[in-house]
């Protein structure tokens, strides 16, 4: 499934992330298909890498997790191919590791033309600014996948305009700056923010912070077509490991909490919540 | 694009998440504001002169220049304030950082000279000062901890990754972008995203401002080549920018660990390849590559995106120094001159040996960036001086 198709319908989105390969190859296998029983329309799957930058503590861990378990790019895309979900899954990564997979004659085409082969609908690059990104947007196109960028509440009105220019899929918005800072009503902020995009024609999925249903029910109130939900999700990974709690008992707790997610967003249109 | 927007012909630019794009764009605004700002410049220069000790001589090196051939004239660096030339940029960038109102600097820091110069910069502006240290670092630099640390600096631990220099600037990175309202990280080389590397320069131009017309006023004409140690880069940069315009060739010795052949060195210029990190396009060493060298302040994996431009178009050429080649210029300038330089600065001198053995150049001004009595254990193990 295209991630327009996914968007298409009435109900808005939900989003969830995991770095692919935490805390094992395995395991993490098991809990991105825990996603999708829970109810994902879309995975955002990290591919770690070695050297991030501004991710908070609990993406951080769980990208020194993946890596330390073996987790590469080769790897990724095995994970992509074996994975059991028919729901699209997108490549959220840096621009090294893209970059990287070209071998000497560098760029990102390689990479791009891997990630088709293996059925990733879209890419989230973290470091890639707009004004850089032709060459990436130039392959996916030529490939037929999305490019999708983060919108913060601090963006400017010119790096909005050179994103728009170049966003497809749907366009992440960050629901406030930084990791610990000052927690002002978070759907205030994501009203105003999507209030700035209102009028471009991809749809505008909301992240950073969401960490309940309740959350997620008033990002949809306030107008966002998805609800991206990572830390969340990796903090149930973490415990499950530093406990050494079996693979299925933490997939469980997963896909319930995805279901809470999804319900919450569903309740934010007032949507009928399916029955599982 | 040009330089003044941090592009050095395709390599440098901006590459960091979208919620340190605009706190990066206001800190270029102020950069601006203030290097054309007299008043300000003024206050930068006072502080140099009277706090850091500047000017700093250029050295006619004889006894050296006897030993290697050539007429070797070394910029003394290492006689500023905290031994090396890092507090140049320390006081640049903390003053902006007062002129913008942040309350807390924090810096990254690989031989703990960067960390050192920050350390004091935070003690003098009176402002909260947190250095980030990779573990390793912390076990081989100790006496710049319990420096950094008695001026009131917080010294925090790194252990994740190979717990380097690297790992340092992701926790300070990660430091920033969580705390952007009231801090300023004071990058100490010439790396990062815009405006990072042409800010550091800035700050650290007046090296080769000095040496220009040092060499003028004592050797009468410029020197053949400039040369200068590269880890980063930023003293290097620092030393070559005022000769950019003018037939000087520039040199720089990267840490090249076992060697540019081996697996384990630091010279992305030498053997690497175009890539992208920590914010910015450079030269990086490849993947199969673990990043090393004899010296913590060279022991990071990319280099300031300016360099990259400089050996791409030809500009300046770069080797990589293996340890050994290091070490053994740090004994000869020790015996020879009675001047003990740091390890990093080692390699700009095996580098300036290599250039005076296998080109023409005759005169060569060596940017002697930093004294070495923080590698005083590294050196009694290695040279068997207990």
């Amino acid at each position: 499934m295209s991630l327009d198709a996914v968007f298409d319908s009435e109900e808005p989105a939900f989003v969830p992330y995991l770095a692919a390969g935490d805390p094992s190859y395995e395991a993490s296998l098991e809990y991105v298909e825990a996603l999708e029983r829970g109810g994902a329309d879309v995975i955002e799957l990290g591919l770690p890498f070695s050297e991030p930058i501004a991710e908070g503590s609990t993406i951080q861990s769980a990208i020194v997790r993946a890596l330390k378990a073996g987790m590469t790019p080769e790897r990724y895309f095995e994970f992509v191919e074996e994975v059991d979900v028919d729901v699209p899954i997108v490549c959220m990564t840096y621009y090294n590791l893209i970059f990287q997979y070209g071998g000497s004659e560098g760029g990102p085409r390689k990479f791009v033309e891997r990630a088709a082969d293996v059925g990733i609908e879209g890419f989230v690059v973290v470091d890639l600014p707009a004004e850089e990104a032709d060459p990436l947007r130039e392959a996916c196109d030529e490939f037929g996948l999305d490019l999708i960028f983060i919108v913060a509440p601090t963006t400017t009105d010119d790096r909005l305009e050179s994103m728009r220019e170049r966003v497809s899929g749907y366009v992440y918005v960050q629901a406030r700056t930084g990791v610990t800072g000052a927690r002002e009503d978070v759907s205030d902020q994501t009203a105003q923010t999507l209030d700035r995009i209102s009028d471009w024609d991809v749809p505008k999925a909301v992240g950073f912070g969401i960490k309940t249903g309740e959350h997620a029910e008033r990002i949809v109130r306030a107008g966002a077509d998805g609800v991206i939900v990572g830390s969340a999700l990796v903090d149930i990974v973490a415990e499950g490991h530093e406990g050494d709690e079996p693979v299925a008992e933490t997939a469980e707790k997963l896909e319930a909490k995805a279901r809470e997610l999804k319900t919450g967003a569903l309740r934010g249109v007032g949507a009928a919540v399916e029955s599982e | 694009m040009s330089e003044d927007t941090g592009d050095f012909e395709g390599y440098g630019g901006r590459h960091v998440p979208e919620m340190l794009e605009e706190p990066l764009e206001h800190l270029a605004e102020a950069f601006d504001g203030i290097v054309r700002d007299e008043a300000f410049l003024e206050e930068f220069r006072s502080i140099l002169r009277q706090y850091a000790g500047r000017p700093t001589p250029l050295y006619h090196a004889e006894n050296l220049s006897e030993r290697w051939g050539g007429e070797i004239y070394l910029k003394r660096e290492d006689l500023l304030h905290g031994g090396a030339h890092k507090i140049n940029n320390a006081v640049g960038q903390a003053l902006l950082a007062r002129e913008a109102g942040k309350e807390r600097l924090i810096a990254e820091t690989g031989a703990g000279q960067h960390g050192t110069a920050t350390a004091m910069a935070g003690a003098l502006f009176d402002m909260d000062t947190e250095i980030y240290m990779g573990r390793k670092d912390i076990e081989r630099q100790r006496m710049n901890v319990f420096r950094m640390r008695l001026m009131g600096a917080t010294v925090t631990e790194v252990t994740r990754g190979g717990e380097g220099l690297a790992d340092a600037v992701d926790t300070a990175l990660e430091d920033f972008a969580q705390n952007i309202e009231a801090t300023h990280y004071l990058v100490g080389s010439v790396v990062g995203p815009d405006p990072f590397p042409r800010m550091v320069r800035e700050f650290q131009s007046v090296i080769g401002k000095e040496a220009r017309e040092q060499s003028l006023e004592q050797i009468g004409h410029l020197p053949d080549a400039a040369v200068a140690c590269v880890g980063g880069g930023s003293n290097a940069i620092g030393l070559f920018h005022a000769f950019r315009d003018d037939d000087v060739a520039f040199y720089g010795g990267e840490g090249g660990g076992e060697g540019a052949d081996s697996q384990r060195h630091a010279a992305p210029l030498d053997d690497g390849s175009d890539d992208v990190i920590h914010g910015m396009k450079t030269r990086v060493i490849d993947d199969d590559t673990e990043v090393h060298s004899v010296s913590a302040g060279l022991d990071y994996p990319g280099v300031g995106p300016e360099h990259a431009m400089f050996r791409e178009t030809g500009r300046a050429q770069y080797r990589a120094i293996t340890d050994d080649e290091a070490l053994d210029a740090f004994r000869t300038l020790s015996e020879e001159e009675g001047i003990i330089p740091a390890l990093e600065t080692s390699h700009g001198l095996a580098m300036a040996k290599r250039v005076l053995e296998e080109t023409d150049h005759e005169t060569i001004v060596v940017n002697l960036s930093g004294r070495g009595d923080k590698d005083m254990e590294t050196a009694a193990e290695h040279f068997d001086l207990g």
